[in-house]
């Protein structure tokens, strides 16, 4: 019962007090960094710094007449943003945010830990429910019954197909490595080295596969404004169109989170700076979420900076790098990791 | 390179996609009708007349003064280019040779506008295959220079500046400086999108071998302009029919062999070095003097002698009144500039009267446009998007 209730309060925090809020910041972040590239100064008007501005923006979203064409076959239409939105916050529940506490709830030591659910299959999880979003987008594109959400909703289903291969393999090598799939133990794993240095070449897959699942640019293909208008949301308005919005930033703080995860030792504060200041047990585990949510906020830097930095490939080159490249890669570097594990 | 062969025994229908009029990547109002088999494109189509407006036509019934405010509106991207190149036509039609200050000034602007051309063209093209941050950038260069032509002109746009037989006034006092410090602040923007796309490799990749034309079909088509010199030949009018002052200055042509997207965008980007090389030398030795021709019969006289003399007075009167205007001699002429897309001609007849008989215009942006379908025929979509933006189509200057 107590389980339950934890976990019910830990599901109410994560999304609706971390990852939604974070997906506004977000938005406001990406218009401000991206105002900051290019020189110029980015929404700053509605409170201070513009923070505001996600609120004003959201609320935009709410009043917009919300237009459902007459063309589209409307059942899938009104499902598609749900499904890319549903499992967009699912993945989030496996990932690991800090350790575990045990302290005493009225009279019971309860063993509190930060992750919505521990499973022992966490990596499969996500893997598995990630791949689902791809419905969303390729339901959008078909239902829409436009041909450049057609043409957006196809480019989505081969990319983001393709690009779950070479996620896969760089995922493998890191299991190869800590032996389980469970996310607190690949954590766990990562205490004397992090992974980045241990697995470069898969880092540098799961990083670029990651782009990719996300739809971010320089991948953005599927909705690629300059060649095919909006992509799968062309025909979408208002909340809908936001839930599309909502959908990739959710993606991208799972992307980042998971990479912080995997390859950058998760909630471990480096250098053994916690051994050595010798904090209190409840405070070591907030410093520890902080340094997960650091590494996370800096890969979402990082995928912003790249969204204004690079142009977009173009379909079959980005099919090209995905099935020539980086597949190949992926290969070579779970060989490489079991030489590795072989000799040492 | 590039996706031209993917012949599979499945039998697909092929997909019309209308392109246009209204889609972020036409900048403007084109349409193009596109047979798609997949994402390959078996046939682009363009439908133009979308913003046609009867630029020729008006002609007939304008005087050749009034008509200069349309050349604004013909290309939207380097009006003043526009308003050179007619001015020049009507002149040498009548025989005028501006003072030594005007054709300085026309040379220097005409440079700073190709350099405005360049940066709307640099920024679309890269904003259509995906790099925003570069679109900034050359707009933000772009934004200088139209500060200074507003200065200059009083314009941002629709500058209107030439008049037949000099300029509608002389520059500002400062403008050497302006011209100057633009000169100082232009090369590090260079410098910056340079090292955003010029060797990145996702910009090389999508933009070389894309959109091919060979040396014969650019000859062929008619194509002028980037276009043609990245086709491989080398032919500016401004070379080989010199006009102005370009005779007397050293700049070179570049030329780029291989008639894909990126050699037009190597041939512009370095096109925008030697604009600078050309305006540093027209400021070394900008004469002083006046920038009106002396026979007050085609240019407005001074103030002074309006207020003070009879002739004065006749002459203003006679230019500016409604239903007179300086009469042209009989004759037709086809005078060509280099404007920033390729040559643009002004094909002037005239009957003796004070508008002209027939007038049309030779647009670098049709020529280079027909030949459209051949260029993207078995590229993928995001192809199209990346050989129009390689030419630099401007709807008013396509339709007229």
């Amino acid at each position: 019962m107590l389980e339950a209730i934890l976990a019910l309060i830990k599901i109410g925090v994560v999304v609706f007090l971390v990852i939604l809020p974070l997906v506004m910041m977000l938005i406001l972040a990406e218009r401000r960094v991206s105002a900051f590239i290019q020189n110029r100064l980015g929404p700053n008007r509605v409170g201070w710094q513009g923070m505001m501005q996600p609120v004003a923006d959201g609320l935009k979203f709410l009043f917009k007449e919300d237009v459902i064409p007459g063309h589209v076959d409307r059942f899938l239409y009104l499902i598609a943003p749900g499904i890319i939105l549903f499992p967009a916050l699912l993945t989030f529940a496996v990932v690991p945010f800090g350790d575990q506490l045990t302290t005493y709830i009225g009279h019971t030591l309860v063993t509190i830990r930060f992750q919505i659910a521990d499973l022992n299959v966490g990596v499969l999880y996500i893997v598995a429910v990630a791949s689902l979003g791809v419905y969303g987008l390729v339901i959008g594109g078909y239902s829409s019954n436009n041909k450049y959400s057609m043409l957006g909703g196809l480019r989505s289903s081969a990319q983001m197909i393709s690009y779950e291969l070479p996620l896969g393999l760089a995922i493998i090598s890191v299991v190869m490595m800590s032996g389980s799939l469970r996310l607190q133990d690949i954590v766990v794993d990562q205490y004397e080295i992090w992974n980045v240095f241990r697995q470069p070449l898969g880092f540098i897959i799961f990083l670029v596969a990651s782009f990719a699942e996300t739809n971010r640019l320089p991948f953005d293909l599927p909705e690629a404004e300059q060649e095919l208008v909006g992509g799968y949301h062309t025909e979408y308005s208002s909340m809908k169109f936001a839930s599309f919005f909502l959908a990739e930033y959710i993606n991208m703080i799972t992307a980042s989170a998971l990479i912080t995860t995997l390859f950058f030792g998760g909630w471990h504060v480096p250098f053994g700076i916690l051994e050595a200041i010798n904090l209190p047990v409840l405070w070591e585990q907030i410093i520890q979420i902080l340094a997960f949510s650091l590494k996370t906020l800096f890969f979402l830097f990082f995928f912003i900076w790249v969204r204004w930095t690079l142009p977009r490939f173009r379909y079959d080159q980005l099919m090209n790098l995905g099935w020539k490249s980086m597949v190949p890669l992926g290969l070579l570097n779970i060989v490489l990791t079991a030489i590795g594990i072989a000799v040492f | 390179m590039g996706m031209t062969d993917l012949s599979y025994d499945l039998k697909t229908d092929q997909m019309i996609l209308n392109f246009g009029p209204q889609h972020p990547a036409t900048h403007g109002t084109l349409r193009l009708v596109l047979e798609l088999d997949g994402e390959v494109v078996k046939r682009a189509e363009p439908h133009i007349g979308y913003l046609h407006s009867g630029f020729e036509k008006l002609g007939e019934y304008k005087t050749y003064n009034q008509w200069i405010t349309l050349s604004d509106r013909m290309n939207y991207l380097s009006p003043l280019a526009n308003n050179i190149g007619f001015a020049l036509a009507v002149e040498t039609l009548i025989g005028i040779d501006v003072p030594e200050r005007a054709k300085y000034i026309r040379v220097i602007l005409a440079e700073l506008s190709r350099i405005a051309d360049h940066m709307v063209w640099l920024g679309t093209h890269a904003l259509d295959i995906g790099a925003f941050t570069a679109f900034l950038y050359a707009f933000e260069a772009r934004e200088h220079l139209y500060n200074i032509f507003e200065h200059v002109t009083g314009a941002r746009l629709t500058t209107s500046y030439t008049r037949i037989g000099g300029l509608f006034r002389d520059v500002p006092h400062d403008f050497e400086e302006l011209v100057r410090t633009f000169l100082k602040y232009f090369p590090g923007v260079l410098k910056e999108l340079h090292g955003l796309l010029t060797r990145n490799r996702i910009w090389m990749d999508r933009t070389r071998g894309v959109g091919h034309i060979s040396r014969e079909d650019a000859i062929n088509w008619g194509v002028t302009g980037p276009v043609l010199r990245g086709s491989g030949v080398a032919y500016d009018v401004r070379r080989n029919f010199p006009y102005l002052i370009y005779d007397r200055l050293d700049f070179e042509i570049p030329v780029c062999d291989d008639g894909d997207v990126y050699a037009r965008y190597l041939v512009r980007m370095e096109e925008l070095v030697q604009s600078m090389k050309i305006i540093e030398q027209c400021l070394a030795d900008f004469p002083d003097g006046p920038v009106n021709y002396f026979d007050h019969k085609y240019t407005l006289p001074e103030k002074e002698a309006v207020y003070d003399s009879i002739e004065g007075l006749i002459h203003h009167f006679k230019n500016i009144m409604p239903g007179h205007g300086f009469e042209v001699p009989r004759g037709e002429i086809y005078v060509a500039t280099e404007a920033p897309n390729g040559e643009l001609g002004f094909y002037i007849v005239s009957d003796g009267s004070n508008r002209a008989y027939r007038l049309r215009v030779r647009p670098p942006s049709l020529v280079n446009f027909a030949g459209f379908d051949r260029m993207v025929r078995g590229n993928l979509v995001s192809d199209v998007v990346a050989v129009l933006g390689s030419l630099n189509i401007i709807a008013g200057e396509l339709d007229r």
